[in-house]
């Protein structure tokens, strides 16, 4: 504890600043022209967005108003809206997009349910360790190819397969291939993507607010409904959007599990190939477009996207 | 209701993690309307103490009663006791009508029963201007005063407070102290407040209990505490204290067992004046701290240990601010506290209340 008060203070080393090189006079450069410096962050990125995004749905656009000669079997570049009145009006397209937009929410809904309880024990239950295994556990599937997992339903729905083996004691059958089969395998497709969102929401809540809640009266019920539900909310949106947006695009699942069914992916993948009508197949892929942009406009007025 | 019944008897409660036992059988009953202090070091198991009695962790052993009702398996939302959180728990996406407003709502009081009663709970802690807000529009004094409406519009009989001035910084906190103390006051319901700040404990509390490693080490008034420590460590953890060892007594006091001494009763003076006291040692000055209102010398004795001195910066203040000078210090026996008897044998000598 004795300091010795007639020694000298201790010499510090001078720490030379760097000068003068090429990258220190770069880096000088850049922090005195801001926007250069955001244009080279975001230049390549903004390009790749703009051509492939915003030029392809221009694309589509342009091309579904387009028509093709039946004869030639050429696209003939002369305007016209028949394709999409064909689309609006025939009663083909409309009952496969009420079907699509059925398949997409039941499975969107499916999802929702089966991932509150999976990402709130993982969020807020686990242990750290058993919340990393379950991490892994929920992102694994992703690491099988989509066309395996599809097939591995096909075979599991068959008749006399899994499905039918664990519920035949209890007189279940197996549903066969069809809509129900396409919404198993969709909703198991999907939930990694609603899952992840919704964990990483109930992560942000504090869990001194469940006790808050929990501390002035609120039961398990009142402390989900108006605690733990509306602070989750924008997670619940995003993990809807997931798993809505790609059953609405989907057309493998469908064809390897769903029977006869025909989904809008369908319609275009058959107007493109078979038919070799390509711009009636962009007048078709508007239709998911559009349900997509209807969908985030009405979760916007709930004002689940202000918090994001 | 008699006022013999305490508002929370805690008997030999024990908690356990893995197997560290953060509470070590506390019995501790707390009277009835009192303001009472839970003080320690971190780890020291005070939170714990009260995480239990929220009931937001199960105890390994040992009962909870409020006031005469054993309520140790009960749920927090079953117990009549609130919490004022730390970080305050506000809900982010609530206005702060509605989070004052929320105790009363999940009891189902009508919405415009529980406005009203939110709505003055505000007023009391002077928010009633501010009810439209979310919390992040809030100062952390108002998030603070928020909280405390919010726990006490529900009326509960106990009030537990876990380090809520911590994130406040000093003026608002001295300020929050004194609007602790009035509310305490005015609503008339037992407070325990959690603190690891000795400064705050003896400001506030009408009694204080000093936790170490899951034990109480000392209960007792703030004046009890502070003058009459009960162990070196509450001698050291409450203020500070010239603590001097069994042979450092010897030398010193002439007696054996360890004492100590706060640093504003030691007097000082240039060597070979006189100075008023029954005891007196020679010594060195190492140290002159200049802390405004007074100045802390630190002294090396020549019996070989370090005294700190607290000087008040009155007319009266001699002026020993060199370094390395020889002075003289001296005490009071009245002010030499005794915190244990010798070694050989404490049963006998034990002295302390």
């Amino acid at each position: 504890m004795m300091v010795d008060a007639s020694a000298p203070p201790t010499r510090r080393a001078v720490v030379p600043l760097r000068q003068g090189t090429i990258a220190r006079r770069g880096s000088v450069f850049l922090s005195r022209h801001p926007r250069l410096r955001l244009s080279l962050l975001l230049g390549a990125p903004l390009f790749w967005l703009g051509l492939v995004y915003i030029a392809a749905l221009a694309a589509l656009l342009i091309t579904a108003l387009w028509t093709v000669d039946s004869f030639t079997g050429q696209i003939s570049q002369t305007w016209t809206v028949d394709n999409i009145v064909a689309v609006l009006t025939g009663s083909l397209y409309q009952t496969v997009t009420l079907r699509t937009l059925g398949v997409a929410l039941l499975v969107t809904i499916i999802d929702i349910v089966i991932a509150l309880p999976i990402a709130f024990y993982m969020a807020k239950v686990a242990s750290p360790r058993a919340q990393r295994i379950l991490v892994i556990a929920i992102l694994m599937p992703l690491w099988a190819s989509y066309l395996v997992k599809a097939y591995a339903w096909r075979s599991v729905l068959s008749q006399g397969g899994i499905f039918e083996w664990l519920v035949s004691p209890f007189g279940g059958h197996s549903p066969g291939y069809g809509l129900p089969a396409t919404i198993i395998t969709l909703s198991y497709l999907w939930l990694p993507y609603v899952i992840l969102p919704i964990y990483a929401g109930l992560e942000r809540v504090p869990d001194s607010l469940l006790e808050a809640s929990g501390d002035l009266g609120g039961g398990t019920w009142s402390t989900l409904r108006l605690v733990v539900l509306p602070m989750i909310w924008p997670a619940i949106i995003a993990g809807s959007i997931f798993s809505f947006s790609l059953s609405l695009g989907d057309y493998i699942t469908v064809n390897i599990v769903g029977g006869a069914n025909q989904m809008l992916g369908n319609l275009v993948y058959t107007n493109v190939g078979a038919a070799n009508n390509l711009p009636l197949a962009a007048a078709i892929a508007l239709v998911p477009i559009l349900i997509i942009f209807a969908y985030l406009a009405a979760v916007r007025r709930t004002g689940a996207l202000n918090n994001l | 209701m008699t006022g013999a019944q305490p508002a929370i008897r805690l008997t030999g409660l024990t908690k356990s993690f893995g197997n560290v036992n953060a509470v070590d059988g506390v019995d501790l009953d707390i009277v009835e309307g009192e303001f009472f202090s839970m003080l320690g070091p971190s780890g020291s198991g005070k939170t714990t103490v009260l995480r239990l009695i929220a009931g937001f962790e199960k105890p390994t052993s040992g009962t909870i009663s409020l006031l005469g009702q054993d309520v140790t398996d009960r749920a927090p939302f079953d117990r009549d006791v609130n919490t004022v959180f730390q970080d305050y728990a506000l809900f982010p996406h609530m206005s702060v009508l509605d989070n004052v407003a929320y105790g009363l709502r999940v009891r189902g009081v009508s919405k415009r029963a529980r406005y009203e009663q939110a709505r003055q709970a505000l007023d009391t802690v002077r928010l009633g201007s501010f009810v439209d807000r979310k919390p992040s529009q809030l100062s952390g004094g108002q998030r603070q005063r928020v909280a405390l409406a919010r726990a006490t519009v529900v009326q509960p009989k106990v009030l537990l407070l876990d380090e809520p001035l911590g994130a406040l910084d000093l003026k608002l906190r001295e300020q929050m102290q004194v609007e602790l103390k009035e509310l305490q006051r005015n609503l008339g319901i037992t407070f325990i407040f959690v603190t690891h700040d000795q400064q705050e404990a003896l400001t506030l509390s009408d009694r204080i209990a000093v936790f170490n490693e899951g034990k109480i080490e000392q209960l007792g008034t703030p004046a009890e505490i502070y003058e009459r420590p009960s162990s070196p460590f509450v001698a050291a953890f409450v203020g500070t204290s010239n603590i001097f060892d069994d042979t450092v007594s010897h030398a010193l006091l002439g007696r054996a067992g360890t004492h100590s001494v706060r640093p504003e009763k030691v007097s000082v003076t240039t060597e070979n004046r006189p100075l008023a006291a029954d005891c007196t040692a020679a010594g060195t000055l190492a140290e002159v701290i200049y802390v405004g209102s007074s100045t802390q010398l630190i002294v090396d004795l020549d019996a070989g240990t370090r005294v700190v001195v607290l000087e008040q910066n009155d007319a009266h203040r001699v002026a020993t601010t060199e370094r390395g000078v020889r002075v003289t210090i001296g005490w009071n026996n009245s002010d030499i506290v005794t915190l244990s008897a010798p070694a050989p044998a404490p049963a006998i000598l034990a002295p302390h209340p």
